[in-house]
């Protein structure tokens, strides 16, 4: 059973994973149109990067935009939580030690006190987020139940791991948990809006392109994201 | 498929129809009309699936539902933050609605789309500044409105304004002809005050030709004789043509792209026929969205620009002020206390921020100039922007929706507001009307004119002989 779970299954994973966000993101590029989108995407190749990429920066660094400066509160609890999210499952021991063993890859990780920080962490500002969708109107009349679940999907792999790592009840449950929820969520990313994982990239860069290209190149410096 | 009269799927494109649909006084028998009209769902379906691509799809998919938009509306925030002014919940609940059945919506849900892309957003974009994804609320609606005019659940006024462009290549009746007069009066009128004035009109490979917008023929002539009194005083070599003079879309706002080609291709066709070294534009945002930042993509040139550098009127002013062509006397600089209402249609849809702040820094007594705020990019609407200023059916919500605007004048503690933009300028002049916070507001032209040094050779001759 463990076996076919972290063998074929888990490869199954990888390629649903990766295939299905390449051709998302495939799809996407594909999808943009110079004349209905109205931005002149090839003929200003220069302009449209510069725009992408102040339009990406800035919104990828916190406090960077005007809109992060706008909700302190909540860039730090936005930022606690995605940095969480990323850095905890690509640099935990645990997996690059499965690495290390199947292909002898040494992959860097982090100290465990940190990475039990960070997964803390994850779980507390998801709490947090939340009880933001619930405690604000403006908020609360745009989440749906398909919020609520792709939140809980997005935490059970880092409470389920952390029950795991760190032997509270039962240990093989846990970890049957938390392996195929880390799998559930890798499956999800492509097909719910959890593509976010790229389609922020591609979507920043979008809108910074209609704003390098046409919509701000009159301004010194494009845009003052 | 039932239509009615007056309200109905097909554009406006003869007098008899509009004269129809005019002589229905605000719209009674139309409105009406629109809660029999079928949603053509096929029509709708083809549509989605030509024009719906992955941009809006993608937006409408992943918006997180973070609420981080609310803050940015100000329709939000003059209805005391009501949660469906959220621009997300606005855009979902209507055109998000649309893409995820597919077109299978009914009459009830399409009047609800009209009333919420044009009656709760001006499509300023704000939105799209303060969102993570960078979704840009103010496009979607836009798209909206186009899906609503092609299944005719369009404002009375906007139906009318799209009729106009259609028939008479501007947003009011103004022909040719009467353009033409209305350029030969006022240069005739200005004759005793400034001798050898011109409004040359059709002249080839002139260094500017001006485009306005029609209401300044039809209502407001002395702003055609302030631009030429202002060209005159720099020694430009200028000139309008008599056909495509009007920059100005409403069928932008209505949704109207047929029609918004039509308009901009008979202003990019006088570029062509006249040759100009460049265009300059009236103090209006609007047109200078469509004209010069949009209608490329309409009529399909893949720069994305005009044929000719097409530039805002402020730009043409700060280079005239800038270059010398056009002196301030220092004694006449504004000593009151000055705002500028930035249009979003030229500030955070083209960049030209620096341009206005550059004006006042010619024109304003150093200390006298107050900026609002926010500002530049982040500026808010003046309340009336995307059509609404015109439209009966909403006046209550734009009202409301202003208070974000006389709040912020308030705040300067301007009696001036300099509004180079004509829907701002309504506004802000509606704005004074509803709460009367005793300010004046003025277009750029009339107060430069007043601050001007007029050089010698330019004055009237009377004076010299009246001396011997």
């Amino acid at each position: 059973m463990y076996n076919f779970i972290t063998g074929p299954l888990l490869w199954i994973t990888f390629i649903i994973f990766f295939v299905g966000l390449t051709v998302r993101v495939v799809l996407y590029i594909r999808g943009l149109d110079w004349r209905l989108d109205r931005v002149a995407y090839r003929k200003y190749p220069t302009l449209g990067l510069k725009g992408a990429l102040s339009s990406i920066f800035h919104w990828l660094v916190p406090f960077g935009s005007h809109g992060w400066r706008a909700k302190p509160l909540y860039t730090i609890i936005f930022f606690i939580f995605h940095i969480g999210l990323v850095v905890t499952p690509l640099f935990l021991v645990g997996h690059a030690v499965i690495l290390k063993e199947r292909w002898g890859i040494n992959w860097p990780t982090i100290p465990m006190l940190l990475a039990d920080a960070l997964t803390i962490a994850v779980m507390v500002t998801a709490v947090f987020i939340a009880i933001r969708r619930i405690g604000l109107p403006e908020v609360r009349i745009i989440t749906t139940a398909y919020d609520y679940f792709l939140l809980l999907l997005t935490v059970l792999p880092f409470f389920s791991g952390f029950m795991a790592a760190h032997q509270f009840g039962d240990y093989v449950f846990w970890n049957y948990t938390h392996i195929l929820s880390g799998m559930a969520l890798l499956i999800a990313i492509p097909f719910t809006k959890l593509f976010h994982v790229v389609g922020y990239f591609l979507s920043r860069a979008q809108i910074g392109m209609d704003f390098g290209i046409k919509r701000a190149y009159k301004a010194k410096g494009g845009f003052a994201w | 498929m039932p239509e009615g009269i007056l309200c109905n799927r097909t554009p406006i494109n003869t007098k008899e129809q509009l004269d129809a649909v005019l002589a229905d006084k605000g719209g009674k028998q139309y409105y009406q009309e629109m809660e029999q009209l079928e949603v053509d769902v096929e029509k709708l379906q083809k549509s989605l699936q030509d024009t719906c691509k992955s941009r809006i799809r993608t937006w409408l998919e992943m918006c997180a539902h973070c609420g981080l938009c609310a803050d940015s509306c100000f329709f939000y925030l003059a209805n005391k933050k009501d949660p469906q002014q959220v621009p997300s919940y606005k855009i979902l609940t209507t055109l998000g609605k649309i893409v995820e059945k597919n077109g299978n919506v009914d009459t009830a849900h399409m009047i609800y789309c009209m009333d919420t892309a044009w009656g709760k957003c001006t499509c300023c974009n704000r939105c799209g500044s303060f969102c993570p994804y960078g979704i840009d609320m103010g496009v979607m609606f836009s798209y909206l409105r186009g899906l609503c005019f092609s299944q005719g659940f369009v404002p009375w006024e906007m139906k009318i304004g799209s009729g106009m462009h259609r028939i008479f290549r501007a947003q009011m009746d103004v022909t040719p002809e009467d353009w033409v007069e209305t350029c030969e009066w006022m240069a005739e009128e200005q004759q005793d005050e400034w001798p050898g004035l011109e409004i040359p009109v059709d002249k080839e490979g002139a260094d500017i030709m001006y485009t306005v917008n029609a209401r300044e023929p039809k209502h407001y002539p002395e702003d055609i004789a302030e631009a030429a009194i202002l060209f005159h005083l720099a020694g430009e070599n200028w000139t309008v043509p008599s056909l495509g003079w009007e920059q100005t879309s409403l069928t932008m706002f209505a949704g109207d792209w047929e029609g918004c080609k039509l308009q901009v291709q008979s202003v990019y066709e006088a570029i062509e026929r006249l040759k100009p070294k460049r265009v300059v534009g009236t103090e209006c945002g609007h047109a200078h969205r469509g004209t010069v930042i949009e209608g490329p993509y309409w009529v399909g040139r893949e720069d994305g620009r005009p044929p000719a550098p097409y530039i805002h009127y402020v730009e043409w002013l700060a280079e005239a002020l800038r270059t010398g062509k056009i002196k301030i006397d220092p004694a006449k600089k504004l000593k009151i206390p000055v705002t500028i209402q930035d249009s979003c249609n030229y500030i955070r849809n083209h960049g030209l921020k620096d341009i206005t702040r550059e004006i006042m820094s010619y024109i304003v007594e150093p200390g006298y100039f107050i900026e609002m705020y926010p500002n530049k990019e982040y500026n808010f609407c003046c309340g009336g922007g995307g059509g609404l200023n015109g439209i009966g059916r909403y006046r209550q919500w734009r009202n409301v929706g202003m208070k974000v605007k006389r709040d912020q004048i308030i705040a300067t503690g301007a009696k001036l507001v300099i509004a180079p933009c004509h829907n701002c300028w309504d506004a802000i002049r509606d704005l004074e009307e509803v709460y009367e916070l005793g300010i004046k507001w003025s277009f750029l032209k009339p107060l430069i004119i007043k601050m001007a040094i007029i050089p010698e050779h330019l004055k009237p001759q009377e004076e010299e002989e009246e001396e011997e």
